[in-house]
């Protein structure tokens, strides 16, 4: 029944109801209205990031935004995570237990990926606090990462119980990450 | 094994001690009622700070220990409680807990654990949030809206460690809403029992369901903005804080937009207004139904009118920010849209008293607190139609008017409601009632109390008296009686403040001593009256699952048997 349909019903004729047989399981409604709430915070993000970098122009602020370089490791911790999504959707499909453990493997190896990262930029002076892109990158990838590890903890749990269904969400999830990551990577490399 | 709807195959968690059972429950009627009284218990504090803030502005001088640093502490701290902590805390974490799932026939919410993770979060959020009384230097004084650079910086009270309290508490409580809201969302959706459609849920389903669904993508605006200003506040970043010269040096930070935090914090804070209005909608809905004996008068446009209003509110943040410096544009857009969000109000009002209209009235206590809901909030809607035109609004922000406004349409109403409703569900929650006087007594000191309150400030912000400022002094602006009506709102303001004592002791006696209550002493046609035991037991609904045949509002219905037909009614029974 399309939702139109739904809001229109006229509430107040009694009568039996046909029972829903397409209801998808609560984890999947509830894990679709959390990639809601991830999203907002995100865009939120992006949008502070897009204002706060145009926002010398047209006035006398000092331009203190200096965009950061672009570092080989930044396109490999990319390709790792793309991998591990693909692994994901091999587990979902096939119900392959092993291909989500490689998944979660290379969510881990993500991490560590992001790590070195954030250690070659401390390294070359890109500090926290030296100037709002960096403290926005730093932010964005943090909360990215907390994700993912919030995502390893749900993936641990299913793999366990050997839960397929969850499983399969867990591969939606990876995918959603990978979307929200590429988006943060390319505006990192466009800016 | 009882299971739910939803999953089948799971069962139901049963709790086997008493620490499973009533500390570490599972069930939503714990969960509401441990959610209720931390929210309560917290707002006591909140009522406590503004009888002192009542004081010193009544009786400026008479109370040396109220400093002009403890003043605006109190303000911010009852402002940011009475928001957050209480109002969302209590009618979501609260309210929805404990109805959505009796409301539309399930045995639970659809994620226990998280739901009971939920609640300890917000303990949380609370514990630390009251920490910041303790901390060297005290809770932050900078507002409730915490702008910064000032909410961040040398002068202001809590500057140092009460700022840092605030903001960690928020956090966490956005992660304990995330955690219910996703509950109480994917309840509504997953959860419903047979025959029970969408529009056929009870209108306090309706709010509670479209104010989660704001909440989870309102709350996310706030959780950025705090972990933004820590950020700027202990790792010296500058998303906010723009170049200063602070005792004559300039600060290391520099290029930051306080603006910006303006735009996140409204995009959170204007639908948390309604995200404390909606459910208060829903609930006032049921409540005057009942009460009147008449079905709600339009539930579709009802339901329309709570889904847009929830969609606008997303578009109208700016116009808390009119002289904030903003593209003076954006002003005619914020302003348009803001106007546009009284079409659905009306309609809801409108809507609320055809249903009184030649209603079976019963003039009980939950009744006559929604019926003064009505009052207080076409009071509150009117004149915020004066705050949302930008010209009119720029005289009169940060004035009283403003205070009197906001207190009168998202302090008051909801709070009346929230008396209204735990008056109505006491029965059906704690199987006993209340006594009849107190209630009366309770309301009618509270009505006329808020009123002698609040509306004498409407006149002190006319005559320019702003917000936030601990004394008024000598000025020649400000005439003698303002000093007056000052000291008679703050008398009233004690008296109104010294009548919850009634609500409070009719409570807990009552708990104890009130007569066992009907099981369903209003003949109130929704599900949640139907349980077979009252209080309900853990999983609700005994053996099977309530079939719903019906809406929720089959009052007087003509050739009907009772002046209600249950839910759970196939047809009608024909009078003998």
């Amino acid at each position: 029944m399309t939702i139109l349909a739904r809001l229109t019903e006229k509430s107040w004729e009694p009568g039996p109801q046909p029972v829903e047989r397409d209801r998808p399981s609560a984890g999947a409604v509830g894990m679709v209205a959390y990639f809601g709430v991830a999203m907002v915070m995100f865009s939120l993000l992006l949008a502070a990031y897009l204002m706060r970098m145009g926002l010398h122009a047209g006035t006398e602020h000092v331009h203190d935004w200096k965009p950061m370089p672009d570092p080989p490791l930044l396109w490999i911790n990319t390709l790792v995570l793309a991998a591990s999504s693909v692994a994901w959707e091999v587990a979902r499909r096939e119900r392959a237990v092993r291909a989500a453990i490689v998944g979660s493997a290379l969510g881990v190896l993500f991490l560590g990926g992001q790590l070195l990262l954030w250690r070659h930029y401390q390294g070359a002076g890109y500090t926290l606090s030296s100037n709002p892109a960096n403290a926005f990158f730093y932010l964005l990838t943090a909360l990215h990462g907390l994700h993912i590890i919030g995502g390893l903890f749900a993936a641990g749990r299913a793999l366990a119980a050997a839960n397929m269904r969850n499983v399969a969400l867990c591969a939606l999830y990876w995918h959603f990450l990978l979307i929200v990551w590429l988006v943060l990577a390319a505006l990192l490399l466009s800016t | 094994m009882a299971t739910t709807l939803a999953d089948d195959l799971r069962p139901l968690h049963h709790p086997h001690s008493w620490v499973t059972k009533y500390v570490w429950s599972q069930d939503h009627k714990v969960i509401a009622i441990q959610y209720s009284c931390t929210a309560i218990g917290i707002g006591l504090v909140a009522l406590v700070l503004s009888a002192l803030m009542r004081l010193q502005l009544g009786f400026p001088g008479a109370f040396p220990a109220i400093q002009p640093d403890n003043y605006l502490q109190f303000v911010s701290m009852h402002g940011m409680i009475m928001v957050v902590y209480l109002l969302t805390a209590l009618l979501l974490g609260g309210f929805g807990n404990y109805l959505i799932p009796l409301m539309i026939g399930a045995r639970d919410m659809v994620f226990p654990f998280v739901n009971m993770l939920s609640f300890w979060f917000y303990l949380l959020s609370v514990i630390v949030l009251v920490a910041g009384f303790f901390v060297p230097g005290g809770p932050t004084g900078a507002g409730w809206t915490l702008y910064p650079p000032q909410a961040i910086s040398e002068g202001t009270p809590g500057h140092q460690w009460g700022i840092v309290t605030m903001l960690v508490s928020l956090a966490i409580f956005v992660a304990a809403f995330t955690m219910g809201g996703l509950n109480y969302v994917t309840t509504v959706l997953q959860a419903r029992t047979r025959g029970m459609t969408l529009m056929r849920m009870p209108l306090s389903v309706w709010g509670i369901f479209t104010a989660s669904v704001m909440g989870l993508l309102a709350f996310p605006a706030l959780f950025v903005a705090a972990i933004m200003m820590l950020f700027d506040h202990l790792a010296g970043t500058s998303f906010f804080m723009p170049t200063m010269q602070s005792m004559g040096a300039i600060t290391p930070t520099q290029g930051g937009s306080p603006l910006l935090f303006q735009h996140l914090f409204w995009f959170f804070g204007h639908p948390e207004v309604y995200i404390v209005a909606l459910p208060a909608f829903g609930i006032v809905s049921d409540l005057i139904s009942v009460h009147a004996r008449r079905n709600i008068f339009g539930y579709r446009m009802m339901v329309w009118a709570i889904v847009i209003i929830g969609a606008l509110s997303f578009l109208v943040w700016a116009h808390h920010m009119y002289v904030s410096g903003m593209n003076p544009y954006f002003g005619f857009f914020f302003a348009t849209s803001t106007l546009i969000i009284a079409i659905p109000t009306a309609i809801k009002v409108y809507n609320w008293l055809l249903t009184l209209w030649r209603g079976d009235i019963h003039l009980r206590v939950p009744m006559l607190f929604a019926i003064a809901f009505i009052f207080t909030f076409i009071h509150g809607g009117l004149s915020g139609l004066f705050l949302g035109n930008v010209s009119v609004d720029v005289p009169l922000s940060d004035t009283f008017f403003v205070v009197a406004h906001f207190h009168m349409v998202m302090g008051v109403s909801p709070v009346l409601v929230i008396f209204g409703a735990i008056y109505h569900w006491y029965p059906k929650i704690f199987g006993r009632m209340w006594n009849e006087t107190l209630g009366k007594l309770h309301f009618w000191i509270t009505f006329l109390g808020v009123y002698a309150i609040f509306l004498p400030m409407h006149y002190l912000g006319i005559l320019g008296v702003p917000r936030r400022y601990y004394a008024l002094g000598e000025t020649a602006f400000i005439p003698q009686s303002v000093h007056l009506a000052n000291a008679w709102i703050s008398i009233a303001a004690l008296v109104v403040f010294c009548a919850q004592g009634l609500f409070f002791f009719n409570m807990i006696w009552s708990l104890f001593r009130g007569p066992r209550a009907d099981p369903n002493p209003w003949g109130a046609a929704s599900l949640e009256w139907l349980t077979p035991d009252t209080p309900p037991a853990h999983g609700n609904w005994g053996p099977h699952l309530p079939v719903v045949y019906r809406w929720a509002y089959d009052y007087s219905v003509p050739g009907a048997a009772r002046d209600f037909i249950p839910q759970t009614e196939p047809q009608v029974e024909q009078r003998a």
